[in-house]
């Protein structure tokens, strides 16, 4: 890595560690749960690195074996993560609105 | 030279960035957080295409598999897993996500270990690392949430100088390998050492401290993924990655305060098992046992009630029957509410999501700083299956062992409800006064069967 990129990459990790603490102190106690799965499905961005570790070429087969089990545990956070967030989302409800998607 | 192709590709990436900033923000409020989350879905979804699109794949079939596996066991657990084995599985989803780090930083050091510069090097060890011991860690704690390991902390004689020294050789290892790239040995052996190390780190941990491991293992998590973000050079993977370590750690923070200790405390100090002697001095006075009946005409006849929830209400998978009761009695223009203390339940905001399943609208959810003062104005206060959080020794004691955590003052009220299974201590062990209070009387039995009779017995009066 160049010290060019080396210090991009620096600039961008601090500034989402600043947007990150603004943004996140904001959530309410309430959606915490839903909070910490949707961060964790979100950091299964880190596909994207597995992806070209499993089919990129000239790449030994050991790589692609664990890249194809990145991939599987990325997919799962990825999956698992987004789906339950929203079944969790979706039981909030304000008062008096009786929650019928919720019901059945 | 960029192609064409590869412009599109990072293209995809900032918009995935841009998305993620602004679904978390969306999180604020639950009215907007849920079209928060199609805003990252579709993010992802743009990255995932963006890279297949602008990297060379030439072989599809390991991601494509992948991808299906994958696909299909993360749908099967987002449609199969109930609300209260919610911290299970998040604790599983930190396991796999620090994997998928872990790997990733093991396939670039096979396939470009010796080309890489010092500071890629040295991104890539952290990577390694964390994720390693991340990993192991949150197995232990989901077997723990699970009850496959012992909830109450494993500790033995010289635990912390183990542990020590088990640190110390793991980053021995990363500096000799980040020196000496042509180690191998010393980079395999700083990850068995982090294996190693993220199961020692958990097991003296008791589940009472769940919450504070859990925001803990989920910043390494996501710091895990950021340094991937460094060692490839990738910046969505930064910023993806640090945020869920930032929220992580915010969390942590959050969750450490609530209980009134140091994040170093919680993970050296093995709760819950030095404190039998400790508190047996202050014992004394007999528990008031309550009839079902007696208790359903305080309810019915009460202004306004208090619910309390704690990790009992999960393990009795009583929300519903909560629910039900407080519907009963609000027919007969009680006003209830809701108290939920930070760090009761198992991970942060699980009493929240237990309750909003059951349907409980979440304005009638109180957080601890607001609900304090109503207190002294409340008729009765149902504790359901809590026990710390309401103890009235951390404040009153200052010789207690969570003096200074932050309670739920249910003591003030004008008489308490206490449902709890049986006499023993809760979980933490320690004794608690508010039992003995005059003002306190105890509904022994199942929460469920309780909450479910207590209404049957609430129509009836």
């Amino acid at each position: 890595m160049n010290p060019v990129v080396l210090i991009a990459s620096v600039y961008v990790f601090a500034l989402a560690a600043f947007l990150g603490y603004q943004v996140i102190s904001r959530v309410p106690p309430l959606l915490h749960t839903p909070l910490m799965s949707a961060t964790n499905a979100i950091s299964g961005i880190s596909l994207i690195g597995s992806l070209v570790l499993a089919g990129s070429a000239n790449y030994p087969l050991g790589a692609h074996i664990l890249g194809f089990v990145a991939v599987t545990t990325a997919t799962i956070n990825v999956v698992g993560g987004f789906g339950i967030t929203d079944r969790m989302l979706k039981m909030f409800r304000k008062r008096g609105t009786e929650a019928k998607e919720v019901a059945k | 030279m960029m192609t064409l192709t590869s412009y599109f590709m990072e293209a995809t990436y900032l918009v995935a960035s841009i998305l993620f900033i602004l679904s978390l923000k969306m999180m604020s409020h639950p009215e907007t957080a849920r079209r928060g989350m199609f805003l990252a879905e579709g993010g992802m979804f743009a990255a995932i295409v963006g890279t297949l699109i602008g990297t060379h794949i030439i072989s599809w079939v390991w991601i494509i598999g992948g991808l299906a596996l994958g696909s299909i066991i993360g749908g099967w657990m987002a449609i199969s897993v109930p609300m209260t084995a919610m911290p299970q599985r998040t604790a599983l989803s930190h396991a796999f996500g620090a994997l998928a780090a872990a790997l990733v930083g093991i396939g670039e050091f096979i396939v470009k270990g010796n080309e890489m510069g010092v500071v890629t090097r040295g991104a890539l060890g952290f990577e390694v690392m964390l994720g390693a011991l991340t990993t192991t860690g949150s197995l232990i704690a989901a077997g723990k949430l699970q009850d496959i390991i012992a909830g109450k902390p494993i500790q033995f004689r010289g635990q912390n100088y183990l542990n020590l020294l088990i640190a110390l050789a793991m980053v021995s290892c990363f500096v000799a390998f980040w020196i000496h790239p042509e180690m191998v040995v010393a980079f395999y052996a700083m990850l068995t050492l982090a294996f190693i190390f993220g199961v020692l780190l958990v097991i003296p941990i008791g589940s009472a401290d769940m919450p504070v491991v859990m925001s803990l293992l989920n910043s390494y998590a996501g710091l895990a993924a950021a340094a991937t973000g460094f060692v490839l050079g990738n910046n969505v993977l930064i910023i993806a990655g640090t945020l869920d370590g930032f929220s992580g750690f915010i969390l942590s923070v959050l969750m450490c305060k609530a209980m009134n200790r140091s994040i170093t405390n919680v993970l050296f100090g093995g709760f819950g098992s030095v404190i039998a002697e400790a508190s047996s001095a202050n014992a004394g006075g007999v528990m008031r046992e309550i009839s079902l009946d007696d208790a359903a005409m305080q309810l019915a006849f009460a202004n306004r009630v208090i619910f309390v929830p704690g990790y009992g209400l999960a393990t009795a998978q009583a929300q519903h029957a909560c629910r039900e009761l407080a519907e009963l009695l609000e027919g007969r223009g009680v006003t209830v509410k809701y108290a939920i203390h930070p760090v009761a339940g198992r991970m942060p905001g699980h009493m929240n999501v237990l309750l909003a399943e059951a349907n409980v609208p979440y304005a009638a959810l109180y957080e601890m700083e607001q609900i304090n003062p109503e207190f002294p104005s409340t008729d009765v206060a149902v504790v359901i299956g809590a026990n710390d959080v309401v103890n009235p020794d951390a404040r009153d004691n200052p010789n207690s062992l969570i003096a200074g955590m932050p309670i739920l003052e249910v003591d003030r009220a004008r008489s308490v409800i206490v449902l709890k299974r049986g006499q023993g201590r809760g979980f933490s062990g320690l004794e608690n006064p508010l039992f003995f209070k005059a003002c306190t009387n105890m509904l022994y039995g199942d929460a469920k069967a309780s909450l479910s009779q207590l209404a049957q017995a609430v129509q009836h009066v």
